[in-house]
This record gives C-alpha cells, structure tokens and sequence, in this order.
C-alpha cells in the first residue's frame, strides 16, 4: 500500500513536473506567467490522439504533437507576447488567460465537447514490485520525467543554451550586449516549453485514458502551483516542488480523505505559502548558478 | 427587459471591478466570487431564514465587502502577478466553499428563491429592471464621487507610483483595503439581486471563468473610466444575447476579445487614450475652445 501510493506520488510528480518545467523556464525568462502553456497540452493532446488514430503510431503522434504545439507557441511567443512584453507583467497574465479560454472553446468546437479516448498500447508490461503495480505508461512517465530531468540539468550546467539562458533570465539587456541572441534564446525555450507541454498532455491522455477541451485547467493552475513554490523561475527548484506536490496529494487523499477536492487545498496551500514566503520555499536556488 | 436587467447587472460589476482595476491599478481577476458570496447569501437567507429582499441588499453588501477587506489586506504582500494568481486562486477557494460547505446547500445550488416584493405585489421584470438600475446608478455615483475625492486621486496616484506617493503621505496600505473593499462590497449588492432574478444560485456559475469575463468587458470598454465599464458592459453583456449564435461560441468570444484588445488596443475603446476617444476629443476641441473658459493646454 505505501510502496504503491510511493509510486503513484512520484509518477504523479513526474506528470507535473514536465507541464510546470516549460512556463517555469519562460517565467524565468520574461517573468511571465505562461497559463496559455496549458493550451499547448490539450493541442499536443489531441493532435496526438488524431495521428495516433490515423497511423497507429505512438512515436509518430508524439512527433506530430510536439511540432504542431511547438509552433503554436512560437507564434504565441511571436505575435502576442513580445508586443506586449514591455507593459508589466499583469498584462501579459492576461493576455494569455484570455488566450487559454479561447483555446478551450476553440477545442470544444473543432474536436466536440465530449471526452473521447485514447486508448494506446505502451511498449511496456504492466510491472509488479512486491505488491506495487506499475503500468506501462507510468514507466514511460517515470523514464521521460526522469530524462527530462537530467536534460534539464544537463542543458542549463553544461551547454551553450544553458548559459545564454541564464545570462538571459538574468539581465536581458546586458546579455544583449554581450552578443547573446536572446530573441532566439526566448524562442526556443518557447520551443522547449511548449514541445514538453505537448509530451504531458500525451501522457496524461494515455494514463487516464482521456482527451477533453478543459483537460488543460488543472494544470494551468497547478503549475502556478508549482511555479510559486519552486522559487520563481528555478528550474530545479520547480522539479522539486512538483514532486512535493505529486506526493503530498496522493498521500493526504490516500490517508486523511479530505472533504474539499484537491484542487481548493492545492490553492490554498499556495495562497498561504504566498503570503507567509512570496519568494518560493526555495529562493536560495535561484539563478542555477 | 431580461437582457437589460443582465446588462445593469453586468455594468454594476465592471463599474465596481474598475474601482480596484481601473483607480488602484491592482489587479482582481475574483469578481464573480464577491457576486456568488452576494448572491449566495442572498439566497440562503431568503430561502431559509426568510428574510426579506430589501434586508439581503445590505447583508450582500456588507458580506461580500468584507471579503473584500480580507484580499484587500492580502494584497498589501503581494505585487502584480502573484496577486493576480492570488485572486484566480480565491475563485477556486469560494466555489469550493459553496459546493462543499452545507450552510450554502452543496453542488446543486439553491433553487426557488423567492421573487421581491413591494408594497404586497411580487417583482415582475420591470421592477427588477428599474431596482438594478437604481443600484447601477448607486454604484456609478458613488464611482464618480471618488473620482473627485482625494481617496480617488490618491489610488491613482498609488496605481502610477506606489513609492512616490507613499512618499508624499499617501496612505497606500489603507487606501487599497479601502478600494477592494468598495468593489467587493458593490459587486456582493449585485449578488443581491441576481439571486433572486434567476431564482437559482448553483456554485459553478461565479467561476474563474466569469471573473474573466467580467475583466474582459472593463478591458474592452477601457479600464479606469466609468463610460468604459458601462461600454463594455453593455456590448459585451448584449452581444449573447441579441446574437443567439454568439452564445455558443460565449468564451472564445471573450478570450479573444481580451487578447485583441490587450495587443492592440490596450487602453479599452473608451479609455482615456483609445483611439475612438481621442477622436472624439478632437472633433470636439473646437467647440469647447469657442463656448467657454475652458481652453485646452498646449
């Protein structure tokens, strides 16, 4: 039993770590709070569903997912952001909630308000540690989370991309300066963002076996979630934070039975971490040095 | 008449969300919690405790008010987006409370509440028409009032820089309490009314969403001028309904109205700077040079 809530927390953790990691880069970027990222995974999840029926191809609709998504965010990035960019950070909050609304109507138009299934076969065996189930697609979340992880790790130490990030997120105009094309370091995180937004919305459809328009509003928020207590823009700090969550909530539903749904508790637990530490539970690793 | 006591409703809760919005610059994305907590407590005490229609106005108002009070001092620690966040998350909060705390009847909502009456005879439409827009012109004044006060040019002072006006004796702490306060409490006399006119409160209707889309008239119409939020309101809030087809397609007319509106034409269609109002200013500037004391500068 615990081994398995165990399991379920960390895969759980997983899922929200790849939907917040994008808009947390981006917030780390342009100290914007990306909400329209959440429309990124419902496209991603519906283009994949389509391709994935078309061809029967899992890989194929992971990859037709990613471009179609990466796209919508460059463009998103491209037209609506950038204008607006220089007018504070409420206005660009909003333009991208009025973006995610309207995406959410626009799914339920084009693909049907009804939730339709996606019932995909995952090139693993469902496993069996000591009493613990895991399904195949969970090993595949727990593998890509786990990927993502490191890559992340990997891309913001060790490459150029990292550096130009951080020397980005950290002074725009003086990376500038220094020859850094930031233009093009925002655009492919956008690229980044929106492509794993994309690989989560896939994901969540295949775990609970489900597409609908309005899949992508308890993400939008849990990643706020996620994003505040992470430290604003940390990536790592972000990872870990998603885990917290993950495993709390399988834990406190698992073992106390709340009344109020866990999305109030996950939203009063930010208003109060908001309150008593607006820096985030980790601000010591902000920056990533 | 239907549509025009939804409309009074709707510019009753722009008009109050531009106080906050539009003076004190700060951002409230919860509007439609205050309108539930009115309209609940509205309900439930109508329904249950039978108490009339003219006593729940004040209760609304002072209900929601004093929610208002509670985020207003919460906004005071924090800034810009993370209120923003703050206040999506308050949505959240209330309609949790509505589906899951008994006193405000469950998932389901309050049915039957009883119509108003005045003088022995029951509300019809008109009578909810002329009380909602007695109310509007109550809130509407009482937003001009505070225009001329010093409260009012204090919070737009606070809006254009808060540093700088705390500097010059500014009360920013108190004065923003004070604007969410107002807001809210306007926003929960609309509750007041909308309780009763739909004679059915059911927790889902004072979402995020509606919250949105009350920002979203202010924004359209043009966020800190009272002409705005009533313009918003009136076009955004009669355009489900004189358009049937628009009805279906509600939120995504919403949503991109508030992105268009945000790229191009931030200032709302009759804000102070908006290019329709400009225009108007300047077809207007001969007359007023010729007719009066009152020349313009420069």
């Amino acid at each position: 039993m615990f081994l398995s809530s165990l399991l379920n927390g960390i895969t759980t953790g997983s899922l929200y770590a790849l939907i917040a990691l994008g808009p947390s880069l981006i917030y780390g970027l342009l100290r914007v709070l990306d909400i329209a990222n959440a429309a990124g995974l419902t496209l991603g999840a519906y283009v994949g569903l389509k391709v994935w029926r078309a061809t029967g191809s899992l890989l194929l609709s992971l990859g037709a997912g990613i471009v179609v998504s990466a796209l919508f965010g460059l463009g998103l990035q491209r037209f609506l952001y950038r204008p607006i960019l220089d007018r504070g950070p409420l206005i660009p909050l909003i333009a991208s909630i009025g973006t995610f609304i309207a995406m959410e109507e626009a799914f339920r138009l084009v693909f049907g308000p009804a939730p339709l299934a996606f019932p995909a076969r995952v090139p693993f065996h469902t496993l069996r540690l000591g009493g613990a189930i895991i399904t195949g697609i969970q090993l595949i979340i727990l593998a890509v989370g786990l990927v993502v992880l490191l890559g992340t790790w990997f891309t913001l130490r060790r490459t150029r991309l990292g550096l130009f990030w951080r020397a980005t997120s950290q002074d725009r105009p003086t990376a500038e300066a220094m020859g850094i094309n930031t233009r093009g370091v925002i655009a492919s995180i956008f690229i980044i963002g929106y492509s794993l937004a994309a690989v989560s919305g896939i994901m969540l459809g295949i775990n609970y076996n489900t597409v609908y328009p309005t899949m992508g509003d308890i993400p939008a928020y849990k990643m706020l979630a996620i994003i505040v207590l992470g430290g604003l823009g940390n990536p790592i700090g972000t990872i870990a934070a998603a885990m917290l969550i993950g495993l709390v909530e399988t834990f406190v539903v698992m073992y106390a039975g709340f009344v109020l749904p866990r999305d109030a508790i996950a939203f009063i637990v930010l208003i109060v971490v908001l309150l008593v530490r607006p820096q985030g539970l980790l601000p010591g690793l902000r920056g990533t040095r | 008449m239907v549509v025009g006591v939804t409309i009074a409703i709707y510019a009753m809760l722009s008009v109050a969300l531009n106080i906050v919005v539009g003076y004190a610059g700060q951002p409230n994305l919860a509007q439609s919690a205050f309108l539930g907590l009115g309209a609940y407590f509205a309900a439930v005490l109508s329904t249950r405790y039978h108490i009339g229609f003219w006593w729940t106005i004040p209760i609304s108002f002072g209900v929601a008010g004093t929610a208002g009070f509670i985020l207003g001092a919460i906004s005071l620690r924090l800034r810009e987006d993370f209120l923003a966040i703050t206040t999506i998350g308050l949505n959240f909060v209330v309609v949790a409370a509505f589906q899951y705390v008994p006193f405000f009847g469950g998932a389901v909502g309050i049915y039957s509440i009883p119509l108003p009456s005045i003088g022995g005879r029951q509300f019809g439409n008109l009578d909810f028409l002329v009380t909602a827009a007695c109310m509007l012109v109550l809130v509407v004044a009482s937003s001009k009032y505070l225009e001329r006060t010093w409260l009012g040019a204090s919070l737009t002072a606070l809006r254009d820089d808060e540093s700088a006006s705390s500097s010059v004796g500014i009360p920013v702490a108190s004065y923003k309490v004070v604007a969410f306060t107002l807001s809210a409490a306007f926003a929960g006399m609309a509750g007041s009314i909308y309780a009763p006119f739909l004679s059915a409160v059911t927790p889902t209707s004072f979402g995020f969403t509606e919250s949105v889309v009350i920002l979203s008239m202010l924004i359209f119409g043009g966020v800190g001028t009272i002409r705005g939020a009533l313009l918003g309101a009136l076009v955004l809030g009669a355009l489900p309904e004189v358009f049937r087809f628009i009805s279906n397609f509600r939120l995504l007319t919403f949503g991109l109205i508030l992105l268009l509106m945000l790229r191009f034409q931030p200032q709302g269609l009759a804000g102070d700077a908006s290019a329709a109002s400009r225009f108007i200013r300047n077809a207007l500037a001969p007359l007023r040079q010729g007719s009066g004391p009152r020349r313009s500068r420069g």
